[in-house]
C-alpha cells in the first residue's frame, strides 16, 4: 500500500532501532501525545524493542478518554428523546456514562447511529425532517474541520433539525497542563501528526521555549514513531530542545489554512473539562453564538447533574503519564474492557485498553 | 463500487404472482402460503425428499458417525457485494458440518420473513439458495416459512440445520491439538466483514471488496482423504475473525499459540479499508476461511493442497502451538515486535481518528 507499507518496512524499523540504541546513553522519559500513536506502539510491539533506558508514557490524546462523563450523560439523555437521532463516531459508544453508555442506550431502544462522517449526519437530518439529528462532535483539532463543515452545510441548506454536541479539545493546552504538574517528569514529546496537519506546527514553539523540552511532530506508522523517538533522543542527548517535524510528508509548517478557516467560522475557544484531568483553561472549542441554532447544548437546554468519577480509577494520572496503566491496582481486575472503571480502558486508543489488549496482562511481563 | 450481482435475469424467471410483497397472509398456512410455496420454494428447490411435502424428511443412513448442526442468519443488508443471506445460510451450515470432519448432505431451511419483503427479493434469495446447495452438493429436504409483522424482523431471517456423514478417517477434536502442531489458514482474511461494512447504512464507502463466502464440502473431504488423523482440529473463522477462534482454542487447551503477521495475507484493499475504518483484520468476520491445526510433518502438504483449491490461493502456515504463554495468542509483528492478541469484548467499533 503506497505511503503505508514503506513505513512498516522491517529493514527501516531495524535501522532506526539500531540508531536509537546507539544514541541512547541515559534514561529518558518521552510522551507520545496522541492515542493513535499509543495504539500503533502497542499494536506493533515497539515497546519491547526500545532500549530499556527509554520510557514511553502515553498522553492524553485520546478524545474518547477525555470527554467528560456529564457530556456522555447528556448524549445518552438526548438519545432517549424519541424525536432525536443521536449520531456518533464508533468508539464513543462504549464509553461509560454515569448510568448508561450510548451502546446500552441503543439496546434499550434509543436511536443511536454510528457514522464515519458528520456530513452523513447532515444527510440524515435532510432525510428525516420530523426528527432532530444530533452529532456527538468529539475529537481534537483533527476532527474539528469536518464537524464545523457539517454545521456550515446544515446552515446553507437551512436545516432546522441538525445540531452538534461539541466536545472538542485542543492539544497544546493539554501539553501545557501536563508539564505544569509537579509530579510529571516528561523530558520530550512526540506531538500528534494529524492534529498538526490542520493546525501547523507553530503553536508548539512557545511550549518548547517555556519548558525547554524537545517536541517532534510525529506520524503513526512504526517507522514514523521510531524516527520521532530517535529525533527526540538525539536532542536530549545533546541537551537541546527544538521543535522538529518528522511527519513532513503530511504536515506542512502552516498546516491547512482552509480547514482552519472553517473551524474559525464555526467555533471559538473555551475552557474545557477533561475527564480524569480536570478543567484546562482555553483548551476546547464551542459553537459560536452566530451558529447557536446548531449547538445542541443550547438547543436542548439540559442541565445534567454533576457526577463523580469512580475514585478507584486513576485515569488522570495515567493520562498525564504519572502512572502506567498496569500500575493501577484495578488494572485487569476491577477494570477491564468488559467492565471499564474509566474511559482509557474503553477506546482502543486509550492507554489502559491498549495495554490490556496488546501488551501486558495484570502487570506481568509477557513471556514468549 | 462493488455491488450485489443479481441472478434474476438468468434462466429462471420469477413466476407470475398476483402479489408483489409478502404479507402476513403468506405465513397463515392458507391459500396465500401455498401460492408462495408452490410457485416458489418447492418448484425451485425440488428434489425427491422435498417433493413429498411432508412434515419432515425421511432418508436412509449408512453405518458410521453423523454430524448435525444448526445456525441462524440475520445479516443486514440481505444483499451485499459478493453474496446474500441465502447463499450464507447454505454455505455457513455446510461449513459447520465440514468443520466436524463431515460431508454435508441434507439441509433444513426455515424462513422468518418480515411483512413487506418484496417477492422479487425473496425469489432472488431462493435462487441463490438453490445455486449454493447445488455447488455444495447438498439437498434441501425440509423447511418452514413464517411471516412476522412489520418491525418484528429485519426483512428476512433464515435458519438452516444440516446433517452429514463424518469421514471415516476423520478424528477432529480440540483435545487432539498438541504442542508443535502447525496452525494453517485456508486463505486471506477479513473480506466478508469489510464487504458488509462497505454497504451498511451510514458507513458506505467505495470499494470493490467482495465477500469470500464459499463452501468447504469438497476441499475438506479431500483433505481428510489425504491426511486423515493428521488433521487434529478445524474451525471456520466467521464471527470474531481469526483471533477469536485462536483465543478459544488456546484458552480451552491452556496452551500458547504463536502466530506470524508476515504469513497472514490481507488483500490490499481490505487492509486499506481496515486502516481507514480503524478495524483490526484479525477480528473481522470471514465466511470462506477456516483454520486447521495439523501435525507439523504434513503442514506443508496441506497448504499445497489448499493452494490448488480455488478458494485457498493464500493458504499458509501462520503459526504453531507452544507450551509458552498458556491461554494466550501472541502475534509476532512484521517488524519484530510481539503483542498479545486478545478476545474481542463486544462488537469491533470504528475508531474516531
Amino acid at each position: 500500500m503506497k505511503y503505508l507499507s514503506e513505513y512498516r518496512d522491517p529493514e527501516l524499523v531495524k535501522k532506526y532501532l539500531d540508531e536509537i540504541h546507539q544514541s541512547t546513553t541515559k534514561p529518558w522519559i518521552i510522551m507520545e501525545v496522541c492515542g493513535g500513536q499509543t495504539h500503533s506502539i502497542v499494536k506493533n510491539g515497539l515497546l519491547q524493542l526500545l532500549p530499556k533506558e527509554i520510557t514511553m508514557v502515553h498522553g492524553p490524546g485520546c478524545p474518547v478518554c477525555v470527554t467528560p462523563m456529564h457530556l456522555i450523560d447528556k448524549a445518552v439523555y438526548l438519545a432517549f428523546n424519541e424525536r432525536v437521532i443521536l449520531c456518533s463516531f464508533g468508539d464513543m459508544l462504549r464509553v461509560p456514562g454515569s448510568t448508561d453508555s450510548l451502546l446500552e442506550a441503543k439496546s434499550k431502544g434509543a436511536d443511536v447511529r454510528i457514522l464515519y462522517s458528520p456530513l452523513e449526519a447532515v444527510k440524515l437530518a435532510k432525510d428525516n425532517p420530523d426528527k432532530q439529528v444530533v452529532f456527538f462532535a468529539v475529537g481534537f483539532e483533527t476532527t474539528a474541520p469536518a464537524n464545523a463543515l457539517s454545521v456550515l452545510h446544515a446552515h446553507r441548506e437551512g436545516l432546522k433539525n441538525y445540531s452538534i454536541l461539541a466536545s472538542h479539545v485542543l492539544v497544546p493546552p493539554a501539553i501545557d497542563a501536563v508539564m505544569n504538574d509537579d509530579l510529571v517528569k516528561i523530558q520530550g514529546f512526540l506531538a500528534a501528526g494529524h492534529v498538526c496537519t490542520i493546525m501547523g506546527i507553530g503553536e508548539y514553539r512557545p511550549l518548547v521555549n517555556k519548558y525547554q523540552v524537545p517536541i517532534v511532530v510525529t506520524g503513526f506508522e512504526p517507522v514514523d514513531i521510531l524516527h520521532g523517538i530517535l529525533m527526540v533522543v538525539k536532542q536530549l542527548e545533546k541537551g537541546e530542545s527544538k521543535l522538529e517535524n518528522q511527519y513532513a510528508r503530511v504536515v506542512r509548517p502552516d498546516g491547512n489554512p482552509e480547514a482552519r478557516k472553517v473551524i474559525e467560522e464555526i467555533f471559538e475557544i473555551t475552557d474545557r473539562e477533561w475527564r480524569g484531568v480536570g478543567n484546562i483553561p482555553l483548551s476546547g472549542y464551542q459553537v459560536k453564538e452566530k451558529y447557536a441554532a446548531f449547538d445542541a447544548n443550547k438547543k436542548f437546554a439540559i442541565k445534567m447533574p454533576k457526577v463523580e468519577e469512580n475514585p478507584e480509577c486513576i485515569a488522570g494520572q495515567v493520562l498525564k503519564g504519572i502512572k502506567k496503566p498496569h500500575e493501577c491496582p484495578q488494572f485487569g481486575k476491577g477494570c477491564n474492557p468488559e467492565r471499564p472503571l474509566g474511559a482509557p480502558m474503553v477506546s482502543s486508543e486509550g492507554a489502559c485498553a491498549a495495554y490490556y489488549h496488546f501488551s501486558k496482562i495484570s502487570g506481568q511481563v509477557m513471556e514468549a | 463500487m462493488s455491488e450485489y450481482k443479481s441472478i434474476l435475469s438468468s434462466s429462471c424467471p420469477m413466476p407470475k404472482l398476483d402479489f408483489e410483497i409478502i404479507t402476513m397472509g403468506h405465513g397463515s398456512g392458507g391459500l396465500l402460503t401455498h401460492k408462495l410455496l408452490d410457485a416458489g420454494v418447492f418448484d425451485v428447490l425440488s428434489n425427491e425428499y422435498l417433493d413429498k411435502q411432508h412434515d419432515g424428511a425421511v432418508f436412509e443412513v449408512t453405518p458410521g458417525k453423523m454430524a448435525f448442526t444448526t445456525d441462524s442468519y440475520v445479516v443486514s443488508p440481505i444483499f451485499f457485494p459478493g453474496g446474500n443471506i441465502g447463499e450464507l445460510a447454505i454455505n455457513g451450515t455446510v461449513n459447520d458440518l465440514c468443520m466436524c470432519g463431515a460431508k454435508a448432505a441434507f439441509i433444513s431451511l426455515s424462513f422468518i420473513i418480515e411483512e413487506g419483503l418484496r417477492v422479487s427479493d425473496f425469489w432472488e434469495i431462493l435462487l441463490h439458495i438453490k445455486q449454493a446447495a447445488d455447488h455444495a452438493g447438498v439437498k434441501i429436504v425440509t423447511g418452514d416459512t413464517k411471516v412476522v409483522e412489520r418491525g418484528k424482523g429485519d426483512k428476512i431471517f433464515i435458519n438452516t440445520s444440516g446433517v452429514g456423514k463424518v469421514h471415516p478417517k476423520a478424528d477432529i477434536s480440540v483435545d487432539r491439538i498438541k504442542t508443535g502442531d502447525k496452525v494453517i489458514i485456508s486463505n486471506d482474511i477479513a473480506r466478508h466483514g469489510i464487504a458488509i461494512m462497505s454497504v451498511r447504512e451510514g458507513l458506505e464507502f467505495e470499494s470493490d471488496i467482495e465477500s469470500d463466502t464459499c463452501h468447504f464440502n469438497t476441499i475438506i473431504e479431500q483433505l481428510l482423504e489425504d491426511f486423515g488423523k493428521g488433521i487434529h482440529f478445524l474451525r471456520d473463522a466467521t464471527r470474531g475473525g481469526l483471533s477469536t477462534i485462536l483465543n478459544e482454542v488456546s484458552k480451552s487447551l491452556l496452551k500458547g499459540i504463536a502466530i506470524h503477521q508476515k504469513d497472514i495475507v490481507v488483500d490490499e484493499s481490505v487492509a486499506g479499508a481496515c486502516e481507514l475504518l480503524g478495524l483490526d483484520p484479525l477480528y473481522v468476520a470471514n465466511e470462506g476461511v477456516f483454520v486447521a491445526f495439523v501435525e507439523a510433518s504434513i503442514a506443508d502438504q496441506v497448504v499445497q493442497k489448499l493452494k490448488n483449491w480455488e478458494n485457498g490461493i493464500h493458504a499458509a502456515v501462520i503459526g504453531e502451538v507452544i507450551d509458552g504463554h498458556p491461554g494466550q495468542v501472541v502475534l509476532h509483528s512484521q517488524i519484530g515486535g510481539r503483542r498479545v492478541v486478545n478476545m474481542l469484548v463486544g462488537e469491533q467499533l470504528p475508531r474516531i481518528c
